[in-house]
């Protein structure tokens, strides 16, 4: 596309668009071979690989020899309405998915403000570099980290201690699984919060202060709105990242169990596809509801 | 009137106000009264320091000398949200996440005006700007017309010690901007309330004023009447800011001649007793509709622009292209420049 914009046209070295005038007389055939590659990567790879998930979900195995029985049933699906273990997990896994999108907008908000509104320029590359680094190292290595921070001899009681407070016993908890989410989903809203926030005007800000509002008043009643968007885009990414992780749950967690380790022990520890189908089938869920939510907030122009 | 009153107390008064940013200085020492009531303009092209000037009345800028008072009250050191000023933004600067009836009611819910009263008051703003039953649109389904009035409405509705106002028809095309010239100017005098208002365009300043400033580099360089300021202009920098100047210098005296001033003699006609003749030749002319411009090179070096109403041209203007002609002109309606 660039080449073609700059200066007079070159010749194209053979093949089927020798004639370049041909984009011309057929509008609507340079957009289709842009799109034709990433399409059919996404139909065939992305949305067919949902379709058979969402098919496999509908079939069984057989107890005894653990195969796979390729008949329509609805009996994974009653299985996690009827039996309230799954669904104490699956309410466990929403509600953390929901603490964690909280504390991360909670702890963003701030810090996206400071950085679209109050930093030099220099400050906020700065911040950004910090907000995108942890990004670039491993998963599991900021995950270790956290163990070392966590533990009951780690840098957390140690310094608790030193300063003479009780040691904490948050390692392999629920409150570890909820502080990890929180840093690792993170940047996930400070970005689009950052985004949101850049994008009002001054003179919004302005025009309030002329008009009487103190600089919290401000905040609540023009920036906060106008960040709502940011905030809500943001939302989507930690909500559903939390939703479907199983890692962390695991290697950090005290035992209790999540959707995403749930389904990593069907089919990992019971053989049981066609149930870890049926169970991932409930984040999808969940997360339409929330994208349907998040679209009346105004997140998707925000992103 | 081109003196402030200097018995009343004056809605506004600058001393010596400067401003600079790093090396570049923005407003260069200014002093200025504006009285109660009273239409003024900051006028000056871009780079001139009003804008600046405006946000440093607003409270949006501190100065780095002199002083502020609003009403005889010193408010140099005092925030924006606490001035008893209202500014109409350049690009309005509405908030767009509320209707317009709550944009315009914003200034008086932060001031806690009990709802009733808010509301039959933006009522009464949105008669006033004739956007009866607009109220509950957002300002995004308005038109750029319909927004300018919602953001004049939301800054006079808190009835403010002074209006000020930063170009705000400048993004409305020109017919739109005709009609709101003469509408903010109706609304200012039925309200009453002093308006200080920031333009580079001339004819706007000399149409809506009471009182203009002409501003550059940061300098008043002209306070006066809308007359006074066309027709005795201070400085070379007014005459030729405001109107097209002809700059002669004769007999070692500069001087200023506008073109409308100018009368082109037919063949054989005779100028009035008194009156200066020039001989020159007309180079170029230009027709722009209501009337027609000569740019006649003078025998004696310098060019100049004569101005006739088209009434008498005939559409037979372009046959002077090239021609000789005599211009004469009253001495009375020249200007020395000092």
């Amino acid at each position: 596309m660039t080449v073609e914009a700059v200066g007079r046209p070159r010749p194209k070295p053979g093949g089927a668009v020798a004639n370049p005038s041909i984009f011309w007389r057929i509008p609507w055939l340079r957009t289709a071979i842009l799109l034709a590659p990433p399409l059919t990567w996404f139909v065939a790879i992305y949305l067919a690989s949902l379709a058979l998930l969402l098919v496999t979900a509908f079939w069984t195995i057989d107890p005894f020899t653990t195969r796979v029985v390729q008949s329509w049933s609805l009996d994974n699906f009653q299985q996690i309405v009827n039996e309230p273990t799954y669904l104490r997990i699956i309410g466990r896994t929403v509600l953390m998915a929901a603490l964690v999108t909280m504390t991360d907008a909670l702890i963003a908000f701030p810090f996206a403000y400071y950085m679209a509104r109050v930093a030099s320029r220099r400050v906020q590359t700065a911040l950004f570099a910090a907000v995108l680094l942890p990004l670039w190292a491993s998963y599991l290595a900021r995950l270790y980290a956290w163990i070392l921070i966590l533990n009951h001899s780690g840098v957390l009681n140690w310094s608790l201690q030193s300063v003479g407070l009780p040691a904490a016993n948050v390692a392999y908890s629920d409150v570890a699984v909820w502080i990890v989410f929180s840093y690792i989903w993170l940047p996930f809203m400070i970005i689009p919060a950052y985004a949101a926030l850049e994008r009002i005007p001054d003179s919004l800000l302005e025009a309030a202060a002329d008009l009487g509002a103190r600089r919290w008043r401000t905040v609540r009643d023009v920036v906060l709105p106008l960040a709502l968007p940011g905030v809500a885009a943001g939302s989507i990414f930690t909500f559903s990242l939390t939703l479907g992780d199983y890692i962390t749950p695991v290697l950090i967690g005290g035992g209790t169990s999540f959707i995403g380790n749930v389904v990593y022990s069907s089919i990992g520890i019971a053989n049981n596809v066609p149930f870890a189908a049926a169970l991932a089938m409930v984040p999808i869920a969940i997360m339409a509801l929330y994208l349907i939510g998040a679209k009346r907030l105004g997140a998707f122009e925000a992103l | 009137m081109t003196e402030a009153d200097p018995a009343k107390t004056p809605a506004l008064r600058l001393q010596g106000v400067r401003k600079n940013y790093g090396q570049v200085v923005a407003v260069a020492g200014v002093d200025l009264v504006v009285d109660e009531g009273e239409f003024f303009t900051l006028l000056g092209p871009s780079g001139s320091g009003k804008t600046t000037l405006l946000r440093l009345i607003a409270g949006f800028e501190r100065p780095d000398a002199g002083r502020i008072e609003l009403g005889g009250r010193d408010v140099t050191s005092v925030p924006p949200h606490l001035r008893d000023t209202n500014t109409v933004f350049q690009d309005y600067a509405l908030f767009p996440h509320m209707s317009v009836a709550d944009n315009i009611g914003y200034g008086l819910r932060v001031k806690g005006v009990a709802k009733p009263a808010r509301e039959r008051r933006v009522q009464r703003a949105l008669q006033m700007v004739r956007l009866e039953g607009l109220g509950l649109r957002r300002p995004n389904q308005l038109s750029g017309g319909q927004r300018q009035r919602v953001a004049l409405a939301r800054a006079v509705v808190n009835e403010p010690e002074v209006l000020l106002l930063d170009e705000p028809l400048g993004a409305l095309d020109l017919k739109l901007r005709q009609e709101m010239q003469i509408e903010l100017k109706q609304i200012q005098k039925d309200v009453g309330i002093t308006f200080v208002y920031v333009t580079h365009d001339q004819e706007e300043a000399l149409t809506m004023s009471d009182r203009l400033a002409v501003l550059a580099n940061g300098q008043i360089e002209q306070i006066g009447s809308p007359v006074d300021v066309y027709e005795r202009p201070a400085t070379e920098f007014v005459a030729g800011f405001i109107g097209i100047s002809n700059v002669l210098t004769r007999d070692g005296v500069r001087f200023v001649v506008r073109p409308e001033k100018i009368r082109m003699l037919a063949e054989g006609e005779e100028a009035d007793p008194g009156m200066t003749v020039e001989l020159g030749r007309v180079e170029e002319v230009i027709y722009v509709g209501m009337n027609t411009r000569y740019v006649v090179h003078l025998d004696r070096g310098e060019q100049l622009v004569a101005v006739r109403q088209n009434m008498d041209a005939l559409g037979d203007a372009q046959k002077f292209e090239g021609r000789p002609v005599r211009l004469a002109w009253t001495p009375d309606h020249t200007f020395v420049l000092e």
